[in-house]
């Protein structure tokens, strides 16, 4: 449900980005989404196509990259991705990490004619 | 022709966040971000916190909900400025929420500001407010895999209390192992137990808090 608002503070972002570029129109929009964030791509889709009407980036399509939940162990220092109900270090099965990857929310770029 | 942006998504709530800080701090205001699923005690834990700090320290209360302000009535009771907000379907309440809530305190007569979000485990997690703590409500009936189903949440807060630990006898909820699986990915998170029935644990709940407020 916070989609919505994401969305909209998206869309703000890119014709913001689109309108210093003097950009006509926007063909594509790359994002970037952490896993850990709970924004599903499909509702983002929803609401751009919606919220996005009228404007220069109406039909521009959606590039989601999904980062996984990843942490380093601060024991061993390997890195890995967290398992949905099982959070210790594969390599060395200590349960003390840092987050280093999942947390992610931005617009890495845009496509403009 | 591509445009490289790498411009964070919150970055418009962040920046309205951060002037509601400048705010807080210019009226010595320490504010709490309240976050836990509907039903785990937010509004309970926030009137007990109130009745530890009664002639000790002025506390104001932000109340988010959907829609009702049973939450501000309940909470107008304990004689403390409370404002309502009614986000009218959002599922959390954001900065320009805040701020325009703001509006409805008096600041200068407050020192602890508590404000409690939108029951919902998922979306407060993204929207700062201006806060200087976020602290999370977890109840024993919600069952202690809470965690790994919502771990941005848990990776967030500063603190969290795990309400209701009176009902522990008749419920499967391992504090020891919900405290760990917390703690392996947020190092410096404080786990209190409590019950706002039984006033177990608030005391050092508030203790906490009031160190909190003076490191500030």
């Amino acid at each position: 449900m916070h989609e919505l608002a994401i969305t909209q503070s998206m869309l703000d972002l890119v014709l913001k980005q689109a309108g210093e570029a003097k950009a006509e129109k926007v063909g594509k929009i790359n994002l970037v989404l952490g896993e850990m964030t709970g924004v599903v791509g499909r509702c983002v889709q929803f609401y751009f196509d919606f919220l996005s009407k009228g404007t220069p980036a109406e039909g521009a399509a959606l590039d989601f990259k999904v980062i996984p939940t990843t942490a380093r162990c601060r024991d061993c220092a390997k890195e890995f991705e967290l398992g949905e109900f099982d959070w210790t270090c594969p390599h060395c099965q200590s349960n003390n990490m840092e987050i280093i990857g999942g947390k992610e929310l931005f617009v890495e770029s845009i496509e403009v004619e | 022709m591509e445009i490289k942006v790498i411009k964070d998504i919150m970055g418009a709530n962040d920046q309205i966040a951060r002037k509601n800080r400048q705010l807080f701090d210019s009226n010595k205001v320490f504010v709490v971000n309240v976050m836990a699923s509907p039903g785990a005690g937010k509004t309970s834990v926030i009137m007990e916190t109130i009745k530890r700090l009664r002639g000790k320290t002025g506390v104001g209360v932000v109340e988010g909900d959907i829609s009702s302000s049973l939450d501000a009535e309940a909470i107008s009771k304990e004689d403390v400025p409370v404002v309502q907000i009614n986000t009218g379907g959002e599922c959390h309440l954001d900065a320009n929420m805040t701020a325009i809530a703001l509006g409805d305190l008096p600041l200068k007569d407050i020192d602890l500001l508590l404000i409690e979000n939108v029951g919902n485990l998922v979306c407060p997690a993204e929207f700062a407010l201006g806060e200087n703590i976020k602290v999370l409500i977890a109840s024993t009936p919600e069952g202690d895999d809470k965690p790994f189903k919502y771990p941005l949440m848990f990776h967030e807060a500063d603190a969290v209390l795990i309400n209701k630990v009176d009902l522990l006898p008749y419920l499967k909820f391992d504090v020891d192992a919900f405290a760990r699986t917390i703690q392996g990915i947020n190092r410096e998170v404080k786990i209190f137990p409590v019950s706002c029935t039984t006033g177990e644990g608030i005391e050092e709940w508030v203790s906490w808090l009031l160190g909190r407020m003076g490191e500030k």
